[in-house]
């Protein structure tokens, strides 16, 4: 299966993305992530002025089957949520690395950005979760 | 077999190499969607047609000169009420009204056919088996020898009927033929569990990829697509019809579950009777309802229901309604509860999130004719 690798992102094992802007981020799913879950229905964002923490489930991303914790991939107040997946869930299969971020935060610790895989790195990541 | 001990119908590879991705279904190893995706699936089968593999479906034979004595103890439904060439929606009830299984009976020119649910199948045999006394009957299952496909959508008989000589305009709903499909001979039964207009085809087993292959290859023009169970799931829920081990199990009697259209008390006894009649007559403490969610959230078979605060009942099917763009579900409250428009609450992800009953079914086809949608497990 051909899935696509945003080359400008660091990504957490738990197949979630980060996208560092200064000393904001901005979060969302990997394309595997969504095309593992299928059809997405129902996408529950954290409240903005809420605290998130690296590894802690943050939001909750439903398929038409299944509803599957998302984890944050760093740790920092959510400045902002994408509002247009209230509408529009199905925006995380069509565009999971553009149109479907899913919140903004002020990173409290930028250094946590380190601990994550670049796209080559989490490309053999997705790989071996394949051959299982 | 696999190694997992499911069982495998005969499309098995079929399905691998159009990519679909199995799922474990009642101790089969069945298609869950295709790479179409369920919400497309469910589309197609609203708007032109599906063809859905559902072989995992037991059938039993019955036939013998005490056969219609038998059945009328066993089941609900008085089938005096279903001619040869008929079929209907029943229930197989223990002594309590507990439901041991809902099935659908065919009346064939020499038996009865019983189509029942993979999970109950040998429970089923073992069930009538136990009934069957000095009754001079033959009981086989003949789910192995026997394949069963669903053609369902508003194009289902356009494309059904490039393949068979059977005047598919005289199938009137809920009655079965004999014929042939793509050249096998089948039974055509114009039933479903879909809420759309459309056919299940019995035929021999070793058939299953050339009618399967053939309807795909002359529907193809008018849309047809294989679907999978995610999809079968969605489909019916949206017609409110009941799926066994959600919505009717052994603690639940067929009038609370709102299916007492399938239950003839005026034929003589049948195992439950007493049961179910207290329970018609009282009014079942509990019901099925059906809810919309007015805030946000999917609900999940299991989910609390809650009313005031206190915890009243359970969600049985619940998902987002592609046909009709809300989140809706179905689930058993007290029966103070289950007027249309009270409010409920429905625990999502731990927090109770406002929802409203609603009436069944959330999605009736356009098409008018033969009436209602009958429920088959």
């Amino acid at each position: 299966m051909e899935y696509r690798f945003d080359p400008n992102v660091r990504y957490a094992k738990t197949h979630e993305w980060v996208r560092v802007e200064g000393e904001e981020a901005i979060v969302g799913i990997s394309d595997y992530a969504q095309h593992e879950l299928s059809d997405v229905v129902y996408v529950e964002l954290p409240e903005v002025g809420s605290i998130v923490q690296q590894g802690k489930a943050c939001a909750v991303v439903e398929s038409v089957k299944t509803a599957e914790d998302v984890y944050a991939p760093i740790s920092g107040e959510v400045i902002a949520i994408n509002e247009a997946l209230r509408d529009k869930p199905e925006l995380v299969n069509q565009d999971p690395f553009g149109a479907a971020w899913f919140f903004r935060v002020k990173m409290s610790d930028p250094s946590e950005v380190n601990a994550l895989m670049d796209a080559a790195a989490y490309q053999r990541h997705v790989e071996s979760e394949e051959r299982r | 077999m696999t190694g997992k001990g499911l069982r495998r119908t005969r499309l098995y590879d079929w399905h691998v190499r159009a990519g679909a991705r199995m799922m474990e279904f009642a101790g089969w190893e069945m298609p869950a969607q295709y790479p179409t995706g369920p919400i497309e699936e469910h589309q197609r089968v609203r708007t032109a047609a599906g063809l859905f593999d559902i072989d995992h479906m037991g059938q039993l034979r019955l036939s013998g000169p005490d056969a219609e004595a038998l059945l009328q103890a066993v089941q609900t439904w008085d089938i005096r009420r279903t001619g040869v060439g008929q079929a209907h929606y029943t229930l197989f009830c223990y002594a309590d009204g507990g439901t041991v299984d809902d099935v659908f009976l065919y009346h064939l020119p020499d038996h009865w056919l019983i189509v029942v649910n993979a999970a109950n199948r040998e429970k089923d045999l073992t069930w009538l088996q136990a009934h069957v006394g000095d009754a001079t009957v033959t009981l086989e299952d003949i789910s192995e020898q026997t394949y069963m496909l669903a053609l369902q959508g508003p194009q289902a008989q356009t494309i059904l009927q490039r393949v068979t000589e059977v005047d598919l305009a005289r199938v009137a709903f809920h009655t079965i033929v004999s014929g042939h499909v793509a050249g096998v001979p089948a039974l055509i039964s114009a039933t479903g569990y879909t809420g759309e207009h459309g056919y299940e085809l019995l035929f021999p087993a070793d058939e299953a990829e050339h009618v399967w292959t053939t309807l795909l290859r002359v529907g193809e023009s008018e849309g047809l697509i294989p679907c999978g169970l995610v999809a079968r799931d969605t489909l019916r829920a949206e017609a409110c019809l009941p799926l066994y081990g959600h919505e009717i199990h052994a603690a639940i009697d067929p009038i609370s579950a709102g299916l007492g259209f399938a239950v003839s008390f005026d034929k003589g006894d049948f195992i439950g009777r007493e049961a179910l009649l207290k329970v018609h007559l009282e009014g079942p403490q509990q019901r099925l309802v059906a809810f919309e969610m007015v805030e946000r959230g999917v609900p999940r078979p299991g989910y609390p229901v809650v009313v005031g605060g206190a915890s009243v009942g359970q969600v049985t099917s619940g998902l987002y309604s592609p046909s009709t763009g809300r989140y809706v579900g179905m689930a058993y409250v007290p029966a103070a509860y289950a007027a249309v428009g009270t409010e409920l609450a429905i625990v999502i992800h731990k927090q109770p999130r406002a929802a409203r009953v609603v009436p069944r079914p959330f999605y009736r086809r356009r098409q008018r004719g033969e009436g209602g949608e009958v429920p088959r497990g």
